[in-house]
């Protein structure tokens, strides 16, 4: 997983960088909590760019940083993903409350939004 | 002739999560040989992702096993067969309602019945109780090849 947090805006991005199953939901669950307990973002991107296998795992692990998020008052968007992965989200109605945003300024990420 | 079959392979495997991405890397592999889309070979990793992982969360529990997983390829078609014997389900009506779970301290979503029904084009599921599950699938490969003459 790669982490990138950017001050100004308190957002902080994380790319996956693992296939998403339920072997590896937990792994990533585990750095994420790390991650957002040590920043205690404002924004949380989740990067899909790395991710070509998601299946139903995906959908709980993200609900799971998402109670958490709100709870410390922020929001949540997730970006770059591929049409595969995008169908699992479509199948679930997870976009209805954490939408897919499109990056600005290219592949860097940490400078979207 | 649907119940000629081309082709056909048995996978055996202990119920242990590290085995959740072989086992569908396994089946996609196998199917490659149906030649069918990226789309299509996505829906077959995703739903064998979900029976497998089904197994060895719910079947198995903390316990671990045998999954087995039979393919049989037909002139246009792949049928999946995943067996685990495990302690079964209990209502596979309730089982397959979208966003029922009795796992949530997990985090699992209830979604995995949905996604297999909705990935593949046909869902059977067996499963006594205390006996094990069997979870039957089918996926037609559309020749493209074909349609577009």
């Amino acid at each position: 997983m790669k982490v990138t947090y950017n001050e100004k805006d308190k957002s902080l991005t994380l790319q996956i960088t693992e296939e998403i199953d339920h072997h590896y939901a937990e792994k990533i669950r585990t750095r994420a909590d790390f991650e957002i307990q040590k920043y205690i973002p404002k924004k949380l991107i989740l990067d899909f760019s790395k991710v070509n296998f998601m299946d139903s795992a995906g959908i709980g692990m993200i609900l799971g940083r998402y109670k958490m998020m709100t709870m410390f008052g922020g929001s949540m968007n997730m970006t770059n993903v591929a049409p595969n992965v995008k169908k699992v989200f479509e199948m679930s109605g997870i976009l209805k409350i954490i939408p897919i945003i499109e990056e600005v300024g290219g592949t860097e990420i940490g400078k979207c939004i | 002739m649907e119940n000629v079959y081309e082709n056909k392979m048995t996978l055996e495997f202990l119920s242990k999560s590290s085995n959740e991405a072989f086992a569908r890397i396994t089946v996609a592999s196998f199917a490659s040989q149906l030649d069918p889309s990226i789309e299509e070979i996505s829906d077959i990793k995703t739903a064998v992702s979900e029976a497998v992982t089904n197994s060895i969360i719910h079947g198995y529990e903390d316990k671990t096993g045998i999954i087995k997983i039979e393919c049989i390829l037909f002139a246009n078609s792949i049928e999946i067969i995943i067996t685990d014997n495990g302690k079964g389900i209990e209502n596979i009506e309730k089982a397959k309602e979208p966003l029922y779970t009795t796992k949530p301290e997990l985090e699992r979503s209830g979604m995995g019945f949905t996604i297999m029904e909705n990935f593949m084009d046909s869902l059977k599921i067996e499963s006594v109780l205390g006996v094990g599950t069997k979870v039957t699938m089918k996926k037609v490969i559309k020749d493209l090849k074909k349609s577009n003459d």
